[in-house]
């Protein structure tokens, strides 16, 4: 009998502290920051003195031109690194999907970006990009190219191409991943019938891919709206707000401005935003597992 | 006899030579560059004629070296203090999301119990929760409500402990970063990890309660050393986050309890930047990682993958 009721709680036990600490330590802070989002709240108080002010926060937030223009670059700056890192990856990954010796190396060689420390990395390229002692503007004056204005006047750009040398190879390994485990089959039975190259690539890697391939999108798109370091040591937002990604502002706002109320209501605005792309892919794989199901379904009812 | 590779032509040698070059480039830059006087690095008529140096890594380590260098007036930097912290931050808060993930995820697989589906929902829903967002609710969380009043019995006691002044606040402790750090891995841990439970077959641990073990017996000994690779993916990428991250540190942290990425951060926003002591820092911090890197890129490989197929 003590025996049963013991086996009954062996899964609370199991689950207790991961839930005990995630409670405490991330569901409670996100409803403490919604509550905080609708008061006029300053870090020298405590959350009980701030004023209620209802919506304020948000409607400021709606209105401000400094907050569109920074939703509008997290925005550009998420597309166009996840554009550019799913053709280069991908492409790369349908290049080099050949039996080749020394493929481990390589493979580790380019995870390699990925494990450094976000703010190394925008030090490292911070260096490169300087406008005088930088690698690139050195290399351009030694072979008789204009320099280019980095940091400056193309800042967004620069940063994405920091972005893209640090995650390609994310979306690279995943695709090789995924490549690699395609039925043998489809592609023997094509080249069979005399396919090329590209026809086989087009007709029957991709769209058995592409499965993988939307998930790793998506989930590098969730990874996009955080990144933060990477800029925050190569232009701190500048020039101007042209970098200023809302991760970013909202750290700002808090620190510098001490407004943790309007803080609060730009995470909201940005965790909305990350919730719809996550229930995105959940109704994404719901829907590809049903269709999987559907299929054996109905192979199984030919048989 | 070994497998046998194909023969490719040259252009493809070569373009998988530009590939190594480009990812590799920028990290042998900065590995190069940490050991040249600020001179040469601005001066840059040579490019890799130099006369290498360990001046930059005396100054960022001036506070742990045993002599006094001689270049070194003032020891304002205090890296070995901040190496330190990341190193018991990273460390405790990696060993304590792997043990408590590792719990979590195969009671989720294994057991059906009430809350089960909103428990493994919810986890999957916090992944997506970026650290900036975490931000304000930690700092006043951490500063105002997660404290010991001074003159409760235990706060006195750690007042006339430590010293200090004030309530006794979690903000500006280890402990304080770590448990952040905890809730923010675990979602994560705990997905990757259900991956690799799954496949370990029923039928092991079946024989194991037959003859006699309890659930927290068949847990230790039957499941957790057939689950091993999947725990080196877990820790590897719990470590890298706790090591690498700046923004929830930097909030919580006080002068005594900073880690190196703040450290490395504020020397960048002055205004003239030593770049050889900077490169010298960023490349002791970026060590760690490059070795897991280089020795468990298997397991890396295999975690990311599983993380992100297994939706």
């Amino acid at each position: 009998m003590q025996r049963a009721t013991a086996n009954r709680l062996t899964p609370y036990m199991f689950m207790a502290p991961a839930v005990v600490i995630m409670v405490i330590a991330l569901l409670y802070p996100l409803g403490y920051m919604v509550w905080g989002s609708f008061r006029d709240w300053d870090p020298s108080q405590t959350i009980g003195e701030a004023e209620f002010v209802g919506l304020k926060n948000y409607i400021t937030l709606w209105h401000d031109p400094n907050f569109r223009e920074s939703l509008g670059v997290t925005l550009s700056f998420a597309f166009f690194v996840v554009t550019f890192e799913m053709v280069i990856g991908v492409g790369l990954a349908l290049l080099l999907d050949r039996n080749i010796r020394g493929m481990s190396v390589l493979r580790t060689l380019f995870i390699l970006p990925m494990m450094i420390a976000p703010v190394v990395v925008g030090l490292m390229w911070r260096y490169m990009y300087h406008p005088t002692v930088g690698t690139f503007n050195r290399f351009f004056e030694a072979i008789g190219l204009p320099t280019v204005d980095w940091l400056g006047a193309n800042a967004l750009m620069s940063v994405i191409i920091a972005d893209i040398w640090q995650w390609t190879p994310f979306i690279f390994i995943l695709s090789l991943a995924a490549l690699q485990s395609l039925p043998r089959s489809a592609l023997e039975a094509a080249r069979i019938d005399g396919a090329t190259g590209w026809q086989q690539i087009i007709h029957i890697k991709l769209p058995l891919m592409m499965p993988v391939l939307i998930v790793t999108g998506l989930l590098r798109l969730i990874d996009a709206f955080k990144v933060l370091e990477v800029i925050l040591v190569m232009t701190e937002g500048g020039p101007g707000l042209s970098t200023e990604i809302l991760a970013l502002r909202i750290s700002r706002t808090a620190t510098e401005f001490r407004e943790l109320g309007v803080a609060a209501a730009m995470s909201n605005y940005l965790l909305i935003l990350l919730l719809f792309i996550t229930v995105m892919m959940f109704a994404f794989t719901r829907w590809q597992e049903m269709r999987a199901n559907r299929l054996r379904a109905a192979v199984e009812g030919d048989e | 006899m070994a497998t046998s590779y194909d023969k490719q032509p040259p252009a493809f040698y070569a373009l998988i030579a530009a590939l190594v070059v480009m990812s590799v480039g920028p990290v042998l830059l900065m590995f190069v560059n940490s050991f040249k006087l600020d001179v040469d690095i601005i001066s840059g008529t040579s490019g890799l004629i130099f006369l290498p140096t360990i001046q930059n890594y005396e100054t960022a380590l001036c506070d742990v070296l045993w002599y006094k260098p001689d270049h070194v007036d003032h020891c304002s930097l205090k890296f070995g203090n901040a190496f330190g912290n990341s190193l018991i931050i990273a460390l405790v808060s990696t060993a304590l999301t792997l043990v408590i993930g590792c719990m979590a995820a195969y009671a989720l697989v294994r057991f059906k119990f009430m809350g089960r589906d909103s428990v493994s929902l919810t986890t999957l829903m916090v992944r997506m929760v970026p650290p900036a967002v975490l931000l304000v609710p930690v700092f006043g969380l951490w500063n105002n409500e997660f404290c010991i009043g001074k003159t409760t019995y235990v706060g006195s006691l750690i007042r006339e402990t430590f010293g200090g002044r004030g309530d006794v606040c979690l903000a500006g402790t280890h402990s304080g970063i770590i448990l952040v750090y905890v809730a923010m891995n675990l979602p994560f841990v705990i997905w990757i990890l259900q991956s690799f439970i799954v496949q370990v077959p029923r039928s092991l641990e079946e024989a194991a309660r037959v003859d006699g073990a309890g659930p927290f017996q068949v847990f230790f000994k039957v499941v957790l050393p057939l689950i091993k690779p999947g725990l080196a993916a877990a820790a590897i990428f719990t470590f890298r986050i706790a090591w690498n991250e700046y923004l929830l540190a930097s909030a919580l942290s006080d002068r005594n309890t900073k880690t190196v990425p703040i450290l490395i951060v504020n020397n960048m926003s002055e205004f003239n930047v030593e770049w050889g002591v900077i490169m010298a820092t960023g490349m002791l911090l970026a060590i760690p990682p490059i070795i897991f890197t280089l020795f468990a890129s298997r397991q890396i490989i295999t975690g990311m993958t599983a993380g992100a197929v297994k939706g």
